[in-house]
């Protein structure tokens, strides 16, 4: 009952001095806003990261050996030199993995380059990302077939002249027409389209369906890997919990391959999709851990334009709270009015916080490759932020409200 | 019979301490009122007429003395009683009418009874039926603006009614009012009397005070005067 008093009274007040009241949230506004902003983007990019681009780049449960890290931050010339120095990697490497492991796992080697694919009729397109791979590669990509198949493992072994197109490239290439069992040339080489990709989507911007895929020991692979090496070697393991037994495994595999002695470094890279989140769970904690200084600040800030607000408003208010006294109101009731009324103000201009950050966390979506994703719980928090310290600026003119002597009080002008 | 004084003071007296100075605003009042009395207090500007309705208002605490309200003795209530107490026992009307002036005239009226817990449905039906007995049914929505002052102070006393209390006080309810608004207001105040209420008024004109049937005259914080008359003018 109090309660819907409290708030009737602060939401009049609020619709009797929009400018003022605008001007008494403002700070809180400018928290909460900023808030949801950063916390829709880190968000959107948590989600992206564990859905996207984790699994894009590397794979649920897939290990990807290669000659350096995918990831890489501040690479040093002498550290390139050192990468460059390394060993390539081979066939024979994995198929040694595939032999020695104990681990249940599937293993598959991988190529890419760039080009462009042209359709019979002379159609071309550019800028291709081509891909040999194992016949394996798809069920360790998990890319589906939307139409028609993907290559066998004796196709693969023979390096048959076939391909499976992106989406987009499809579409691209042939329209509305059937691609499967046309052909297409790629560097001089022709493939007959065998499967079509399932679309994907994009990456940071950029389109994952504008691709080829051959077979790793087709004439394909003279584009991507011309020196009959191959890029990356990719072991996915059918137990999640035999990470870390497979990643040991494949370490000594190599090890001994490369014939390093104990003292000797290792002369190729293993990455989990794990490496990448653990990368990115390191820059969103130093986000989340420098962002709540700022929006604490604009609260801090925000709460004392609202003390301020609260305590003139108490003032001005001075021959109404004698009254309520007179009437009957218990200190405890005023001390509620007030707080009712803080909270309330102070909440609204949460909300309006809220709409505007996520206002601005869509426009940062729409002009940037950056996500944004509207969590739910961070609206509930913003809000009861919002509120919180509302409750807390509003405690002390809470306190003078109530302490008012109702004779003093009702004789005030 | 004590169960008849709705109020009994005793040597009551209340200082103020101003500075170095101190005002003795009422100097020993020893008053009793009994039921469906009407009692006008009059006095100069100054000797303590508003301070002494205060105590008996319980919107204050005497310096010294002893004040029993239905035969309780308020000094020594705690605060939440005394809130209590002027929630459901008092109505005070006051000259500057006090009211929320973004409210409508059924908010101002019901708002003793959000104070004491009433549900929202009946309180709408009892503030309604309070304005109806001061002849303000057909203004119930409108807020204190779009209202007359004598309308405004039938709404202040309509709010003051609401929780039926042992003793209506009003502290020169006219003092704002032109004479013909000023009548129409005593008028209600008679019918009130009439129908039970014990009220105690201050004023300071005496075709004010005619309307009670007691007058009680203070000067210098004491009681100069008391004096029942046979023929009230009602
Ligand atoms: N809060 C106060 N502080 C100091 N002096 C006061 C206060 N209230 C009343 N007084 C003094 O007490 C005396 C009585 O005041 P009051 O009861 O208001 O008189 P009346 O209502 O009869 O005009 C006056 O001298 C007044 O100045
Ligand atoms: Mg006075």
């Amino acid at each position: 009952m109090l309660l819907g008093e409290g708030i009737r009274l602060a939401l009049q007040q609020i619709r009797a001095q929009k400018l003022k009241s605008f001007f008494a949230v403002i700070g809180v506004v400018i928290g909460v806003m900023f808030l949801m902003t950063v916390v829709t983007v880190i968000e959107g990019m948590n989600r992206y990261m564990k859905e996207d681009f984790a699994r894009t780049i590397y794979g649920l449960n897939t290990i990807t050996l290669s000659r350096w890290p995918e990831v890489q931050i501040n690479t040093s010339a002498e550290q390139w030199r050192e990468w460059i120095r390394r060993p390539r990697l081979t066939f024979e490497d994995a198929d040694a993995i595939r032999e020695q492991l104990d681990v249940p796992a599937l293993v598959a080697v991988e190529s890419g380059g760039g080009g462009r694919v042209a359709a019979e009729d002379g159609t071309e397109i550019e800028n291709v990302w081509l891909t040999t791979a194992s016949a394996d590669y798809f069920r360790i990509r998990e890319l589906k077939i939307a139409r028609g198949r993907a290559f066998t493992a004796p196709e693969d072994r023979i390096g048959a002249p076939v391909v499976i197109l992106g989406h987009e490239a499809a579409q691209k290439l042939f329209g509305d027409r059937d691609p499967l069992g046309r052909m297409v040339k790629i560097a001089g080489h022709r493939f007959r389209v065998i499967g079509v990709l399932e679309k994907q989507g994009t990456l940071f911007g950029m389109s994952l369906d504008n691709r080829a895929i051959a077979p790793s020991r087709s004439m394909l692979a003279r584009v991507t890997a011309p020196h009959g090496v191959v890029d990356d070697i990719l072991i996915r393991v059918d137990d999640p919990d035999q990470m870390q037994q497979a990643l040991m495994e494949v370490e000594a595999i190599m090890r001994v391959r490369h014939r390093l002695r104990p003292d000797q470094p290792n002369d190729f890279a293993l990455d989990t999709a794990d490496d990448s989140m653990a990368f990115w769970t390191r820059i969103s904690r130093i986000l989340y851990l420098a962002f709540p200084t700022l929006v604490g600040i604009a609260l801090v800030v925000g709460g004392m334009v609202i003390m301020n607000i609260m305590l003139v408003s108490v003032m001005e208010r001075t021959r109404e709270i004698g009254m309520r006294k007179a009437i009957g109101a218990r200190r405890r009731d005023i001390i509620f009015q007030v707080l009712i009324e803080s909270a309330t103000l102070s909440g609204f201009g949460a909300l309006i916080g809220i709409g505007i950050g996520i206002g601005l966390a869509q426009l940062v979506a729409a002009v940037s490759p950056l996500p944004a994703s509207i969590s739910p719980v961070w609206i509930a928090v913003s809000v009861a932020l919002g509120a919180g310290v509302g409750i807390v600026a509003g405690l002390y003119p809470a306190s003078r409200a109530a302490r008012l002597d109702p004779v003093v009080a009702l004789r005030y002008e | 019979m004590i169960a008849q004084q709705v109020i009994r003071t005793e040597k009551l007296t209340k200082e103020y301490v101003l500075g170095s100075e101190i005002v003795r605003a009422l100097r020993g009042v020893d008053l009793v009122v009994e039921r469906n009395e009407y009692v006008a207090i009059m006095g100069p500007s100054g000797s303590g007429k508003s301070t002494l309705m205060n105590l008996i208002g319980c919107l204050d605490t005497p310096t010294s003395g002893e004040y029993w309200l239905n035969g309780q003795l308020v000094s020594e209530l705690s605060d939440d009683e005394l809130a209590r107490i002027r929630n459901k026992e008092i109505g005070f009307v006051f000259q500057t009418f006090n009211l929320l002036p973004r409210a409508t005239a059924l908010h101002n009226v019901e708002l003793p009874l959000i104070y004491a817990g009433v549900p929202a449905k009946e309180r709408r039906e009892r503030a309604a039926s309070a304005l109806e007995r001061v002849g303000l049914a057909q203004r119930m929505d409108h807020k204190p603006s779009e209202l007359s002052g004598g309308q405004r102070q039938r709404v202040a006393i309509a709010r003051a009614l609401i929780n039926n209390p042992a003793i209506l006080l009003a502290d020169e309810p006219t003092g704002n009012l032109d004479s013909k608004t000023s009548e129409e207001i005593m008028a209600l105040f008679g019918e009130l009397h009439a129908d039970g209420q014990t009220i105690i008024l201050v004023t300071h004109e005496n075709d004010i005070a005619a309307f009670a049937h007691r007058v009680v005259t203070l000067r210098d914080g004491l009681i100069e005067s008391d004096v029942v008359r046979d023929a009230a003018v009602v």
